[in-house]
This record gives structure tokens, sequence and C-alpha cells, in this order.
């Protein structure tokens, strides 16, 4: 039973009728799964690194503590708040983006950190909520009012901040964009002739990131030409899932995360199923399926544009972050460095996913009556 | 409720003027909106149904169905079962130990100083200093020492000390040292072949293929300790030495000089490293003579009783070419070859003609680097524009640059019946070697079989003549090429043979690289000084290995007439009642028809002493002949030349 009473009127009161208790389920689901995994994950690679044990799942701690709290204090705002929120963020992210081209550090062949004292910042993860916020405003406003160049606008934007992306360079980032952005046009109304053309583009972009980076094509060979031998990590998630089997070694079992440097981060969900099983990982899909299609229905309810097309955009780009992690894990797609949303390892990545949910939430609350207008 | 319903009226005012038209464009938004948004939501949740299946394939059904658990992961570190290399009598020449090696990880070390002092008592040849240095660091991994032998590893294991660890490794040891240097080549340490027959076959010896090649290591024991001894006796800097089956293209010793041990990977300098048999390659002289002479007779332009003005020296442009062993008269083919004279061969090259000498140089496998096993293969060096001159003196070896195992090879073809094999390092299994390609008849095979023998018995080549055995061959002395021309005191000696000249069945080559003359060879450093003797020797030691018996009635024997003869730039005049009475002994050798096309009888190895004469009657009847016509400089009967080494 709610202590909160229906008639209550305060802020809280108001949010607590008003937001999708559901949605905020399965992300405290997600979160505490992520708390777990962590856990598990994380001591191996502390340890080769020289730290204490758990100095990963203490730092992940304090992430996945500030995500609660931005998701909560964001969830609070109305629209129009949300979109300068947006618009104020998604600036921020792209200054320090640039920045991080003449000031960042190079890790593995792309400068993608900023380092602040002791915290490293990966600016790229922020951008990604204000921008598909502030491209939905551009759609729905061109939608609705035609002298408005919303559409140029917003692929001006695009080009402008996947090429940032491209310099560092971060194709699997540039991906997410694109597919938020993309479907967001989509679902704008774009006629299907263009719907086609940028479908084709895409293509294009992924077979020219495939030319023109190294590191893309091989990684892309190795999975079409498995005899070759597939990639180490890849083999070793595989071996993991294996191992794994219906209901997992056990917590603190696994033995995948002792031999696979990105245990935490990348490889999180091969952690999950060799230790938990298929069972956890199921679970974990059907939570963030979830998420992305209980946003979805709610938003169909939605009589504004803008609000539809902004949640259709951050769910896609959680979705897609869900869908490329957990194929590359179990071998359905060429290996691609993606966090799974607040299971991986990462602070950036956590908060700005926070910020994005955050901003879910706040979009798909009741407001006057739902499908009422209709 | 009211916040919301409030903002819907502040956008209806808004938006008052022509409302009704942006009404419309909203609901018709609105309702592609949806309408794509459902698309877009069930494509997504195929996308994590995907997902879902193929979890459950993987966990549950285990896709792939092999049993994963069992798979060891290739350790690049660790090269596992890298197989044997052995000779053709299956004597190990490389092998793989297991072997560990010992790691600390400093951080689970407790006491630094009592685990540096333990360790010294097992392993003395530590550094304690050195030792407390690793043990202190704060690395998680730092090697202590390398390839521990078992007892060593059991003794260290056995203090039971924590932080200590050991890799499992592996070590290349190739048990007979250098002697087989080149051919087998070398690992780097993490056994990757880098060079020899270990890169040539490294996929193989990793996939655990045991190679087994076609040396005999106790013929290349005897071929290395004959270079050895020549380079000492001559201070060379260098030397070659090939021992090639002559059906089989198998061979079956190749030593370069200097050489490295391979055990000792940091000995293979690029003066040592360098297989000077396959891959260096030098202007090879006079021994290309005989080649000169086979496609001479083969193609029909001359028989045995041709001859040549080898009276005056040959000047065309600016260049003269002069005879070493100048005889200053008309020389016969058999001559041209004994004597080693460059004015008939470079005349005789002239008659075949530049197309014929390149397509028969190309077929003895000498314009194209040898198809052999070994990554060190070089590229010979021929004109590119192939005018008179280059013809003139490639008939006598110079301006053409092959590596002495193409001129093994080669020199194969004249005398195995005129059948190019490939030479190869692999044993080839019997009755499976290639029959090879045609390049000669048997009968110019038979002839250059003769005068090849008569080398040895009259000409250049004696000191090559092996007791008891039918020895045949060429010397080949070059000046070696310098910046501006030639080096006249840097030469290139060598000596290819084959034997037994009846039924040859193994080519003998010796290179000698910059040899010095001494007192003893009255300070010549010629082929016919330097190579020959080495020569005689392998074959003298290796024929009675292969269960060659000696001729039970050696011909030295059967000549009474013992005159020592001092150099062998001059052969011997004989008094003409000698040869009057060894040609009665000896099976009648006029009236002679040398013809070609006359049916040779097959060379029986059983019978070699026959066999002999009856090659040697007919190239040595043309000697003859030339004898009772060239009043000036009269030749001694073979029996003669014999007797005098």
């Amino acid at each position: 039973m709610s202590a909160i009473a229906r008639t209550d009127t305060s802020l809280v009161g108001r949010w607590w009728w008003t937001i999708d208790r559901w949605t905020l389920a399965a992300l405290a689901s997600i979160v505490v799964v992520g708390a777990v995994l962590t856990l598990a994950a994380s001591p191996p690679e502390a340890e080769r690194l020289g730290f204490d044990t758990f100095y990963f799942a203490r730092r992940q701690f304090v992430f996945l503590g500030m995500a609660v709290a931005v998701i909560f204090a964001i969830s609070f705002l109305s629209p129009r708040n949300i979109r300068r929120l947006a618009v104020f963020s998604m600036v921020g992210a792209i200054i320090l983006m640039v920045a991080t081209l003449f000031l960042g550090t190079e890790i593995k062949g792309a400068t993608r950190w900023l380092h602040i004292g002791s915290y490293s910042l990966q600016a790229s993860e922020f951008v990604k909520p204000g921008f598909a916020v502030v491209c939905a405003w551009m759609f729905s406003e061109q939608r609705l009012d035609g002298r408005f160049h919303g559409y140029a606008i917003s692929t001006g934007l695009f080009l402008f901040v996947v090429g940032l992306l491209l310099m560092q360079p971060d194709v699997g980032m540039s991906v997410v964009i694109a597919a938020m952005w993309g479907v967001q046009f989509f679902v704008a109304g774009l006629p299907l002739l263009l719907v086609l053309g940028i479908g084709f583009a895409f293509l294009a972009g992924t077979v020219g990131a495939y030319f023109a980076f190294g590191h893309v094509q091989a990684r892309v060979d190795r999975f079409l030409d498995p005899a070759g031998g597939e990639s180490y990590q890849v083999s070793r998630a595989l071996e993991a899932f294996y191992n794994g089997g219906w209901a997992g070694r056990g917590p603190g079992e696994g033995r995948v995360k002792e031999v696979l440097p990105d245990a935490h981060a990348d490889f999180i969900f091969a952690v999950a199923g060799e230790e938990f099983g298929l069972v956890l990982c199921l679970a974990l899909v059907a939570l963030f399926a979830f998420v992305v299609l209980r946003g979805f229905s709610r938003v169909l309810k939605s009589d504004d544009l803008y609000v539809l097309l902004a949640t259709t955009g951050l769910l896609v780009q959680f979705a897609v972050q869900v869908i490329i992690n957990m194929a590359s894990n179990i071998n359905l797609m060429p290996p691609k460095g993606m966090t799974l949303p607040f299971i991986s390892y990462g602070g950036s990545s956590t908060l700005a996913l926070a910020l994005g949910m955050g901003m879910v939430l706040a979009l798909t609350r009741d407001r006057q009556g739902g499908g009422e207008n209709r | 409720m009211a916040a919301a319903k409030s903002k819907t009226t502040g956008k209806s005012t808004r938006k008052s003027s022509g409302a009704r038209r942006i009404e419309g464009a909203r609901k018709q938004a609105m309702e592609t909106g949806r309408n794509r948004l459902l698309v877009t939501g069930i494509v997504l949740s195929l996308a994590f149904a995907a997902i879902g299946v193929r979890l459950v394939d993987l966990t549950v059904f285990q896709a792939g169905g092999e049993p994963r658990l069992a798979q060891i992961e290739p350790n690049p570190e660790v090269a596992s079962g890298r197989a044997d290399i052995v000779d053709r009598n299956g004597i190990l020449l490389a092998t793989s130990l297991p072997t560990a090696s010992l790691f600390a990880d400093p951080s689970a070390v407790l006491n630094a100083q009592e685990v540096a002092d333990k360790l010294i008592t097992e392993l003395p040849e530590l550094n304690r200093q050195e030792l407390l240095g690793k043990l202190k660091t704060k690395s998680r991994f730092v090697w202590i020492t390398r390839n521990l032998t078992p007892k060593q590893h059991y003794k260290v294991n056995r203090l039971g000390l924590p932080g200590l660890g050991f890799q499992r490794g592996e070590r290349r040891v190739y048990p007979h040292g250098r002697l087989a240097a080149h051919a087998l080549g070398l690992t780097d340490v993490d056994g990757r072949g880098i060079a020899g027959l270990e890169q040539n076959f490294d996929r193989a010896l990793r996939a655990g293929n045991r190679i087994q090649v076609s040396l005999d290591i106790r013929i290349q024991s005897m071929m290395r300790q004959e270079l050895a001894a020549a380079v000492r006796e001559f201070r060379a800097i260098g030397a070659a030495g090939v021992v090639l089956d002559a059906n089989s293209g198998e061979l079956v010793s190749l030593v370069s000089l200097p050489d490295f041990d391979p055990n000792e990977p940091s000995s293979a300098g690029p003066e040592t490293a360098f297989n000077r048999v396959t891959k260096g390659v030098y202007e090879m002289g006079s021994t290309f003579k005989l080649f000169t002479a086979a496609m001479a007779l083969d193609s029909g332009t001359v028989d045995l009783n041709s001859s040549y003005d080898a009276s005056q020296p040959i000047k065309i442009s600016r260049f003269t070419i002069r005879d070493f062993h100048a005889k200053n008269r008309w020389l016969s083919v058999p001559e041209i070859i004994v004597y080693s004279s460059n004015i008939g061969a470079a005349k005789m090259a002239v008659d075949v003609g530049t197309k014929t000498q390149r397509d028969y140089l190309d077929r003895f496998g000498l314009l194209r680097p040898a198809a052999l096993e070994l990554p060190e293969v070089g590229k010979p060096l021929v004109p590119k524009r192939w005018r008179k001159i280059n013809t003139m003196t490639i008939a006598y070896g110079y301006g053409i640059a092959v590596s002495p195992l193409q001129l093994a090879s080669g020199v194969a073809v004249l005398v195995n019946g005129g059948r190019y094999v490939p030479p190869t390092v692999l044993k080839t299994v019997a009755g499976n070697s290639s029959t090879g390609k045609r390049v000669l008849s048997e009968e110019t095979s038979e002839l250059m079989r003769g005068l090849m023998r008569l080398v040895v018995t009259n000409g250049t080549g004696r000191k090559a003549a092996a007791k008891g055995y039918i020895v045949g061959g060429k010397t080949g002395t070059t000046d070696k090429l310098a910046v501006r021309g030639y080096r006249k005191n840097a030469t290139l000696s060598s000596f290819v043979g084959a034997f037994p000249m009846n039924a040859p069945r193994y080519i003998v080559l010796v290179m000698v690289d910059e040899p010095k003359g001494n007192k003893r060879t009255f300070n010549y450093a010629t082929g016919g000084w330097v190579a020959a003797p080495a020569v005689g020797r392998v074959i003298q030691r290796m024929a009675s290995l292969i269960g060659m018996a000696p001729d039970r009635q050696p011909e030295p024997a059967k000549v009474p007439v013992k005159k020592p003869m001092i150099k062998a730039s001059t052969p011997p005049k004989a008094s003409p009642g000698i040869s009057k009475r060894k040609t009665a002994a000896a099976p009648p050798p006029a009236p002679i028809t040398v013809s070609r096309a006359s049916p040779s009888p097959a060379p029986r190895r059983n019978d070699s002493a026959a066999d002999e004469t009856l090659m040697l009657q007919r190239v040595r009847a043309v000697l003859d002949v030339r004898d009772k016509k060239s009043e000036a400089d009269a030749v001694g009967p073979p029996e003669q030349a014999l007797a005098t080494y």
C-alpha cells in the first residue's frame, strides 16, 4: 500500500502518481543487478591493475548512487525544462568533446577521455541524451510549423557530432547516434523514399567505416571468417556462456573474469552468463526490453509530438546500446566496445544514461489525461 | 492534472491563428509518428527476442556442440610440441625439450631476503643484488631465470616458497650444434622458425609433423671437417661444400663456412648465418666449360675430334681472352676441358650460338633461382643483354654468377644420363624420385663422364683422385670481382666432382673463398690445388661409409712408371716408348671412330674397371690422335699421367 495518498498534491505526491512506476521499478532492478555484477566481475581487473580488490566496485557503487539521484531529480522536470536541460547538457558536452580532441589522452589508439584530477570523463557519453531531445524538438517544430528549418538544423547538428566522434575515433558511439537520429527522423514522418535513402547512407557509412578504420576491419573480418579464429575475447565470452548453462556456476565461481581484461565493462554480460546462467541473462534482456517497450507504449498515448520523438530517441539509444553490447558478447555481431547500461563499470556512461533515463521518466509522466484527447 | 491542463490551454492560445490547419497537421503528424513508433518497437522486440534465442542456444543447447572446456587456447608464448627434424637415417638434428622458467609475483613474496637466500642455494648462478631488486619491485610479475633443468625445477619447487611460479616452456635443441646449421636454420625465443628449414617448414613443424631431410649427418660431418681443414690450411675467408645425389637431386651434405651454432642464436651474425651454398652466387669460372662442351656436343656443333686454334689470345672489343695453362696450339675438345682452355671454350660457345647457349644453361637450371625448400635461395646474376662477348665469357664461367648448389645440380645433369632433377633437402621416398626433364642425350652424358674423368686422370683435377674410386670432375678458379675489374689476389677456387664415373651417384662440390697459397702448393691457390684434394678426401671417406667397395686393382698400381709431377699446370711430356708400351696393354685404341651415334653400353656398377676402360677409350683416343699430330707439345697417354700422381 502506498504511503502517499492520491489526493496529495505536493510535488512529491504529484510525482508519485504521475510517474511510470513500472519503468522505475525496472530501472531499479537493473541498477541492483548492476551492483551485484560489478561486485562479481571487477575484483580481478582491480587486482590486475594493482588496486585494492573492491576499487572498481566501490567507485561503481558511488556512480550508481549518483545515477539514482540524477534519475529522480530529472524525472521531476517538466518537458519544457527537459528541453532546456537538453540544450544545456548538449552544448556543454560538445565543448568538452572539442576539448578532448586537444587535451585528451590517447588510450588504445583513440582519444576519448578527458582527465580532470583523478577522474576521467568521456564527454561523448553526455552528448547523447541532450542531442536526442534537441533533435526531437527540431523535428517536431518543423513538422508542426513548415516554415521552421528543423530538419536542416538537426541534420547539421548530427553531422557535426558524428564528425567529432569520428575524429576520436569512436565508431561505436557514432553508430548509436546515427541509429537514434535515423529512427527519430523516421518517426517524425520522413518521406519513405528518404527513409530508404538514409537507410542506404547508414549502410554505406558502415561499409565506409570498415574500409576507413583498421580495427573495425579486423574485427569484422574475424567475425565473418571464424575459421581464422574468433577474437580471444569473444571466444572466451562464448566459453563463459557454455560454462554457465541454465543456472550458472554460482556467484564468484566464474573464470572468464580472470582472463578477460574488459570483464567488468564491455564483457560483463559474459560474467553474468557464467556465474548466474541463462536465468539472469534472460531476466536482464526482459528488463531492458520492458523499459524500452513500456516507454514506447506510454508515449504512444501522448499527444505531444516533441515528447513522442524525444522519448523515442532516448529509448532507441538505450536499446541500441543494450543490443550491441549483448550481441557482441554472444557473437551475433563483430565485437564493438559498448557499455551495458547501468551494468557495465564506468562513471561517464552510467551518469549519462541516468540523465537520459531521468528524461524518459519525466517525459512519460501522465499529463493532460493521456489518451483523452483522441 | 491541474498543471497539465493549464499547459494545454497555454499552448492552444499561442496557436490561435490558423489553429485549425496546424491542428490538422499535428493530428496527422501524431498519427504517422505513432504508426512508425510501432514499427520501431516491433523491430527492437525482434532484436531482443533474437538475443534471447541465442542465449538459450548458447547455454542450454551449447551451440556448436564442441566441448569448449577441453579446448586449450594456443598460448603464443609457449609453442608446444614443435616437431623434430631428423636426417635421412633418422638421426635427430633438431628437437624441442620442455623446460620450466621461474618467475616471481613480488606482491606475494613474504620475505624477499629469505627467498633470495634460499633461491641462491639452488641456483648459485643468480646475482643476489639483482634478485633482491627484482623481488622488491612493485609489479606483479618478474622473470627470475629461464629454462631450468628438470632437476633445478624440482629443487626450487621443493623450497616451497610462496610468490614463485613456473611457466612451462619449450626450448629448441640442436644436438649436432653447428654441423648442419645452415640447412636447419634456427628459431627465435618464441619458437618461431626464422631461418633455414625451421622457417620454411615452420607451419608443418608447429603442427607436429616430423621432417626427414635428405642430409646424411655423417657425410655432412666429413664435408665440414675437410672444408674446415682447407679453410685453415689456405687461410681462406670461407668455404662451401655440397654432396648431391646425382639421380634423385637429394642434398646429402650442405656446408657453408663460417657457420654458427643454432643453440646459441647470438652466434648467427650476418657473416656466419650467410648460406654460401644456396644464397651466395659466384662466378664459377672453368667449371662452366663442362656446360659449354656438353651443349656443343649435344647440339652437334662439335664432336670429340673437332679442334680450335688456341695459339693466340682472343681480342674482342677491349677484352683479351687468354689461357691460364696456355698450350699455344690447336686443341681438341677433350684438350680444351683437360687443359681448361678459355680460348677454346669461348670459340666453341660462339659456334654453339648465343641462343642455344642460353637455352641449355636455362635447362641446366642455371638461369633461375633453384626451387629449394629453404628461404635462403640466391638469384643468379645473368646478363641482361646477351651479346657475343657475354657468350664468350660465360663459356668459361665469367659474367654469370650462380650458387654452388645450382652448379652442382647442373653438373648432375652432365653425368646422370642427361636429366635435370630439381635439388631438394627432403628425403625422397625410394621409387618416388622424379625422373627429371631430359636436357642432354644419354650419349652426350656418357662423353661428358669421360671428359670429366680425363680431367682427374690427365688434367688440372688430378688431386681429386681417390684411391680405388673412379672420380671425375672439373676445376675452377676465378678472380673475385672488385669495385673496378677483378682482384688478382682474391680468388674463388672450386672443384666439382662426381663419382663413380662409370655410374655416377654423387656430385661433390667444394668451393674455397679467398684461399692463399702456401709452400706445399708452391703458392698456388687454384681449384686444382685447394678444392680438388678436399673433394678427393671427402669421396675417399664417404665411399666406404655408403658401402661402396674400392676397386681391387687401383689403376696407379697397373702402371710401372712413377715420375713425380710438380705442377698441375704443366702436364708431363711423355716419351713415345712408354706410350707405345702402354697402348699395347690397354684395349686397342686405334682405329678410333668417335661417333656420337654409336650406342653406348649401359654403365654397370659391378664392373667398374671395364666400364672405365671403355669410357676412357673413346675420349682418350682423341688425345692420342692429337699427340701424333702435334709434334711440339705431345701429351702422354693417360696411364702416364695417372702414374705420375
